[in-house]
């Protein structure tokens, strides 16, 4: 083996090692949250309210909290996420306003998030009166997730050929009628596969609702959407930093709970994109 | 007619969303200006970007921001430093080696990373790897700069991995074949040619990646021990400014100078990340170009 | 047989990518119910021609024009795209099918142009596949995916598709391009008896396609319209050196 060969082979197995280096914290962190979490899954667990100062019970109204907060947050970001999306595809010359929403979605997305949850305290909570609660956490987290949104529905916009635009209004059809027809029904696999990690990353937000929507203990229902909900991120955050004694099952129950919430809607979004693209017949 | 009307009030509705884009980023930064001037009506500037001592609730109180921006700084130079060589090389294996099987799989758990929720992170740090760090350098307390800087290089890494994948994978194969034609060996394409040929793209990853870190809130606040002091070594507890917000804001009374003066932290970091954006993003038009 | 009423006429038309002339002052009157074939070699602005008549060029955003079309002595700026697009049909170079069934990729015009009876959209499916000469082989599947016919019977679909909306003009980009031999007569004996009925503008690169088919030629070249004659007259006794040559196959 000459020189250079024998430099390649090193080179390889240092990248390979350093690539397990990466791969293996990953693997050995799903099996710590899972193997400590485990004991503490039961029905009871995930249907009950906290009790005996969280040191009991279960963790039904931060789980119930979260899972509102994602339906409030797709509320509005994808209608707003795709409209936006559409504009930038379908309607955008290239001219200042074009430019100045490129550059709004590149800065969106880089905004920590702590700052949106200044910004969403500021506006929503304060100055709207909305007060802490399921519409101010909403739409702050909304805001956050419109760039992954906007990026892969344009993506998915881009993916349907010019040609089926070109037939629609080649047969007189408005630029809308269009897009109704001839685009998004094209787009929408990768439209949902976005907007579903999307959502899944809002789920497991904490900084952007520790004061826009997230209640340290309520152990009942909201009533509307004006009123605060406990969240699982901010759970976890409570009762392993705030609250003493708290048994580390109960810690990893609720970890373990957050992260199987988030694959599983990796999951459904990775399914979503496999059977409608098993369905295309472009 | 009916035709028309839908079409006007469905475009009107596609531009309003562009603009709502806009404003809101405009809005952000607004609120915070608006919010941060408050504080320096009463407060020099000076004192606030110089100083060097934050003390919210002493008397008179201090809100000097030079503690928390190094402590900024040091888990975000420690954090790049270790992940940006790891990243790259993972996304060297991952674009350039690993065979078709080895790379979805590689790739689905990159994503894996990205999606787990820095909450659990914060936790796991506090924990395990605190009570690590702990008796690795015999410490009093393994809430510290050092344990931060494992974890959010940790979540730092698929940001920078998957971008520079990007980047590695847009290089023209032509390129390649060029450098074995002239009889390098592939290790001799790679290094020579199609890393430097991605630089850019890199460069984009490393600027996005120092953005990531820098805002990560929940993490730093979990394990770094939150002592607003100017930190000398990465041993010692530290705070960044984003667990400063996260931590006092509740505490602070609102319309107080300490509730202006996270705002104006709010908006450091806005400009912060504004700018390493702005940055990533001409480093990635220049690769696409 | 062809009736010399201009139904469209082109006065001074410019076309430009950016700062790239394509077309340069083409004077063009198309006749009702003619079938006028266009030729000429490669990047001649046959194609900017035929879609600077329904304005599909504005799609591209660099695109610009000057000069006047006028449709049906109108000044065609004055219509709206929707319009004017309905009443100038087009068919592609390569077959276009939307990957839905057959009969809705011939419903789909009559739908966006507000057409809701059934009754009325089944009668005009079937009307524009058999003036496509597709109806015979399609009648027993139209609920199957468009995408599954050969090249030919796409390319007479994508006719059936224009004919529901009840277009005046029929333009054809090169349609016969991507077929075999067979398939083109198919398509060529259509427009055949569409010329009742219907205007036709046939670019092509094929000069015995505009041959066969065509009752005027208009010869372009390099973004000029060289000549424009009875196909008859062309062919046999081109009054331009040029025309001759590019029939004589000395270039292009």
């Amino acid at each position: 083996m000459n020189g250079a060969k024998l430099r390649e082979k090193i080179a390889f197995t240092v990248l390979g090692f350093v690539t397990l280096l990466v791969i293996l914290p990953i693997l050995l962190i799903l099996y710590y949250v899972i193997s400590r979490g485990w004991g503490a899954m039961s029905w009871e667990f995930l249907t009950q309210n906290p009790r005996n100062g969280m040191k009991e019970g279960g963790i039904f109204p931060a789980l119930v909290g979260t899972i509102l907060l994602v339906i409030g947050t797709m509320a509005f970001s994808l209608p707003l996420g795709i409209l936006s999306a559409i504009y930038l595809v379908e309607y955008a010359r290239d001219n200042l306003f074009t430019r100045m929403i490129k550059l709004s979605v590149v800065n969106l997305s880089g905004i920590p998030s702590i700052v949106y949850g200044l910004f969403g305290f500021t506006v929503f909570v304060v100055f709207l009166h909305f007060g802490a609660s399921i519409l101010a956490g909403s739409l702050t987290l909304a805001i956050m997730s419109l760039p992954v949104i906007i990026t892969s529905t344009k993506e998915a916009l881009e993916a349907v050929p010019m040609s089926y635009r070109e037939i629609s209004l080649s047969l007189g059809a408005t630029r809308w009628q269009t897009i109704r027809y001839c685009v998004l029904p094209y787009a929408i696999p990768g439209i949902l596969t976005g907007t579903v990690l999307s959502l899944s990353r809002a789920a497991g937000e904490t900084a952007p609702i520790l004061f826009t929507v997230a209640a340290f203990y309520l152990p009942h229902l909201p009533r509307s959407v004006f009123d605060q909900v406990m969240a699982l991120p901010y759970h976890l955050y409570v009762i392993s930093t705030q609250v003493p004694n708290v048994p580390e099952k109960f810690s990893f129950g609720t970890g373990l709970v957050l992260i199987a919430l988030v694959c599983l809607m990796n999951v459904v979004s990775i399914v979503l994109r496999a059977h409608f693209r098993k369905k295309k017949q472009w | 007619m009916n035709r028309k009307w839908t079409e006007t009030v469905i475009e009107a509705a596609i531009r309003l969303s562009g603009f709502l884009l806009i404003a809101f980023v405009f809005l952000i930064f607004l609120f915070l200006l608006k919010d941060s001037l408050s504080l320096f009506r009463v407060y020099p500037f000076f004192d606030f970007i110089a100083g060097t001592k934050w003390l919210p609730i002493s008397e008179p109180p201090s809100f000097g921001i030079v503690p928390l921006v190094m402590g900024s700084f040091m888990v975000t130079a420690g954090a790049i430093a270790i992940c940006v060589p790891i990243g790259v090389a993972a996304a060297l294996y991952i674009a350039e080696i690993a065979p078709g099987f080895l790379k979805t799989i590689l790739k689905s758990l990159i994503e894996v990373l990205a999606s787990i929720p820095s909450v659990v992170l914060g936790f796991i740090g506090i924990v395990w790897l605190g009570p690590f760090v702990k008796n690795l350098f015999h410490l009093r307390t393994g809430m510290c700069g050092l344990t931060g800087v494992f974890l959010l290089a940790f979540m730092a890494l698929p940001t920078i991995i998957t971008i520079s994948e990007d980047a590695l994978a847009s290089v023209p194969r032509m390129y390649k074949e060029a450098a074995y034609g002239l009889g390098a060996t592939k290790w001799q394409a790679l290094w020579r040619i199609v890393l430097p040929a991605a630089s850019s793209g890199i460069m984009a990853a490393i600027m996005l990646g120092i953005g990531r870190v820098i805002g990560e809130t929940m993490v730093v606040m979990m394990v770094t021990g939150n002592a607003p002091v100017i930190p000398t070594s990465l041993l010692q507890p530290l705070r960044t400014l984003t667990a400063t917000i996260a931590g006092e804001m509740g505490e602070a009374v609102s319309g107080s100078d300490h509730y202006y003066a996270l705002f104006a932290v709010g908006l450091v970091l806005f400009i912060i990340t504004f700018i390493l954006n702005f940055t990533a993003e001409r480093f990635l038009r220049r690769t696409r170009r | 047989m062809v009736e010399q009423d201009a139904i469209i006429k082109t006065l001074d038309l410019n076309c430009f990518y950016d700062e790239l002339q394509v077309l340069r002052n083409i004077n063009l009157e198309i006749y009702r119910n003619e079938i006028l074939g266009i030729i000429g070699p490669a990047n001649s602005g046959k194609t900017t021609f035929l879609r600077a008549l329904n304005r599909l060029n504005s799609l591209n955003i660099n695109y610009r024009q000057q000069g006047v079309i006028r449709f049906e002595g109108q000044d065609a700026t004055q219509i709206p795209d929707s319009v004017l697009r309905r009443k100038i049909g087009i068919i592609f170079a390569m077959p276009q099918v939307l990957p839905i069934t057959i009969y809705e990729n011939v419903a789909y015009g009559p739908r966006v142009h507000g057409v809701k009876d059934g009754q009325r959209i089944d009668a005009l499916v079937m009307e524009s596949l058999q003036k496509a000469y597709l109806w015979d082989e399609v009648k027993d599947r139209l609920q199957t995916s468009a995408t599954k016919l050969s090249g030919g019977q796409q390319q007479r679909l994508c006719i059936a598709r224009t004919l529901a909306v009840e277009p005046d003009v029929i333009l054809y980009d090169e349609p016969c391009s991507g077929l075999d031999p067979i398939s083109t007569a198919r398509v060529e004996d259509a427009m055949q008896q569409l010329s009742q009925q219907y205007t036709q503008i046939l670019v092509t690169n094929n000069t015995k396609q505009a041959a066969r088919v065509s009752h005027r030629t208009a010869f372009f070249l390099m973004g000029e319209l060289v000549e424009v004659d009875n196909t008859q007259v062309l062919y046999t006794n081109p009054s331009d050196k040029r025309t001759d040559d590019y029939l004589t196959g000395k270039f292009g």
